[in-house]
């Protein structure tokens, strides 16, 4: 085994410090490491999206990452959407279109609608269809995710 | 634990990598953005003793024009590439297959380098490459060497790069002056794995198509150019049935399998659809440019 190494990093606002095997994962890092269950873990190899973060402002699958790569990051989970009690317009749309049903893809449409609006704040609904197909929702039909984007890119514009 | 154990290295510059290259033998994986070589760790279906971490060098990400080409660093990101206003006016067809490899997400982390080394036949970057006439450079303790496109892949997700080497940098030609490009691919969905792509250049005007390059991904064990296609469209006048000759003759060139996705019949049928589409498209644009 691998000597373990020491990982500081800013996750949501607080830095915090750990020592990880290499091999651990990122995901399973912010979720039993950092206790932020926010972030879901799907299929653990690329495809599903459900661990979507923000890794220094960009968005990435954390089941793809190594805690270690983390070391001087910034990460923003789903946790780290809301202000105190006021939600993140993203969230507050999702709520008012009907964007989830079991939830558990949620926090990944989150995450990759973040980054999506902040590289595109005025996206077309292929546009959005194009950038939120890197996470997969097997309840919705997509239809409410993709009103609720638009919903909150009007928003945030204003 | 899903990846297997592996004693993890971090190196600052391109001479540590290359120094630990060289102490494990084969032994140790290199990891660029991780997209393909992290899943195989999950599932364990790759078990190196080692795994080189490429992300810190950052000497190793950058995109700038020089004597006619293009040159990106191994480990610059797809995301930055896709952004890049020296990509998007220079190789726009890299740009255009930059938005077809995997998603966003992907992409912030995946490399070209990383794409080009794991040479998954599927792969975008690597029939852009291909296409274009490329070259890898690579390096080792001993120096650097380049590599042409069409020597470099060698089989199934197997390439020249050699013991004690790695993968340094991407040169690609500035594209000809007129030229026009498409790169399409079919896949059952957004971002997933192509059953079949194109990459086309061609430069042509209003009378006769003057040259043309074209590449298939997916269908073959490595990235093939289609050489035959090419002479098809070469000083014809790309009416709608030289074009429909020389995706026919593109769909008996290439050397697709069947698998739970696509028969390789449906992959045959695909890249005749896909070569008229690129080409149609390609050509329309070197005209437009041209008036």
């Amino acid at each position: 085994m691998a000597q373990p190494r020491k990982v500081r990093l800013t996750i949501n606002g607080s830095v915090r410090e750990a020592s990880v095997e290499p091999r651990r994962l990122l995901v399973d890092f912010i979720r039993e490491e950092l206790g932020l269950t926010g972030t879901h873990i799907g299929c653990e190899h690329g495809i599903c999206g459900a661990c979507t973060v923000l890794f220094n402002g960009e968005a990435v699958r954390s089941c793809l990452m190594f805690a270690v790569q983390a070391n001087g990051a910034e990460v923003t989970t789903v946790e780290g959407l809301a202000q105190g009690n006021e939600l993140h317009p993203l969230q507050q749309a999702f709520w008012e279109n009907h964007a989830l049903q079991c939830g558990f893809c949620t926090p990944g449409m989150l995450i990759a609608a973040c980054d999506l609006l902040r590289a595109n704040p005025s996206p077309t609904e292929e546009e959005i269809r194009d950038g939120l197909a890197a996470v997969l929702c097997r309840c919705t039909g997509y239809q409410g995710i993709v009103e609720a984007v638009k919903a909150a890119a009007g928003k945030l514009r204003s | 634990m899903k990846p297997p154990p592996f004693e993890y290295h971090d190196p600052g510059s391109v001479g540590e990598a290359i120094a630990l290259v060289g102490r494990y033998g084969g032994e140790a994986r290199l990891l660029a953005g991780g997209q393909s070589l992290v899943p195989l760790l999950n599932f364990r279906l790759a078990n190196p003793a080692a795994l080189i971490d490429l992300n810190r060098i950052g000497e190793l990400s950058y995109i700038r024009e020089q004597d006619g080409q293009v040159r990106i660093g191994a480990m610059t990101r797809q995301r930055a590439i896709e952004c890049s206003t020296i990509v998007q006016q220079r190789i726009p067809l890299l740009a255009e297959a930059t938005r077809m490899v995997g998603h966003l997400p992907t992409r912030t982390r995946g490399t070209i380098g990383g794409s080009i080394a794991h040479a998954d036949p599927a792969a975008e970057y690597p029939c852009v490459v291909r296409a274009l006439g490329g070259t890898m450079v690579v390096r080792s303790a001993g120096g650097e060497r380049g590599i042409d496109a069409a020597q470099f892949f060698q089989g199934f997700m197997s390439t020249a790069i050699g013991a004690g080497e790695m993968l340094d940098e991407v040169r690609l030609p500035v594209a000809e002056r007129g030229a026009g490009w498409a790169f399409e691919e079919f896949s059952l969905r957004r971002g997933d794995f192509a059953l079949a792509g194109i990459a086309a250049m061609v430069v042509a005007d209003d009378e006769r198509c003057i040259s043309a390059r074209i590449a298939a991904c997916a269908v073959g064990e490595i990235p093939l150019r289609l050489e035959q296609v090419e002479s098809i469209l070469r000083e014809s006048a790309l009416s709608v049935r030289t074009v429909d000759e020389a995706a026919k003759c593109a769909a008996e060139q290439v050397r697709p399998e069947g698998d739970i996705h696509a028969t390789a019949d449906y992959r045959r049928h695909l890249v005749r659809v896909l070569v008229r589409r690129a080409v149609t498209r390609a050509a329309e644009r070197s005209r437009a440019i041209g008036r």
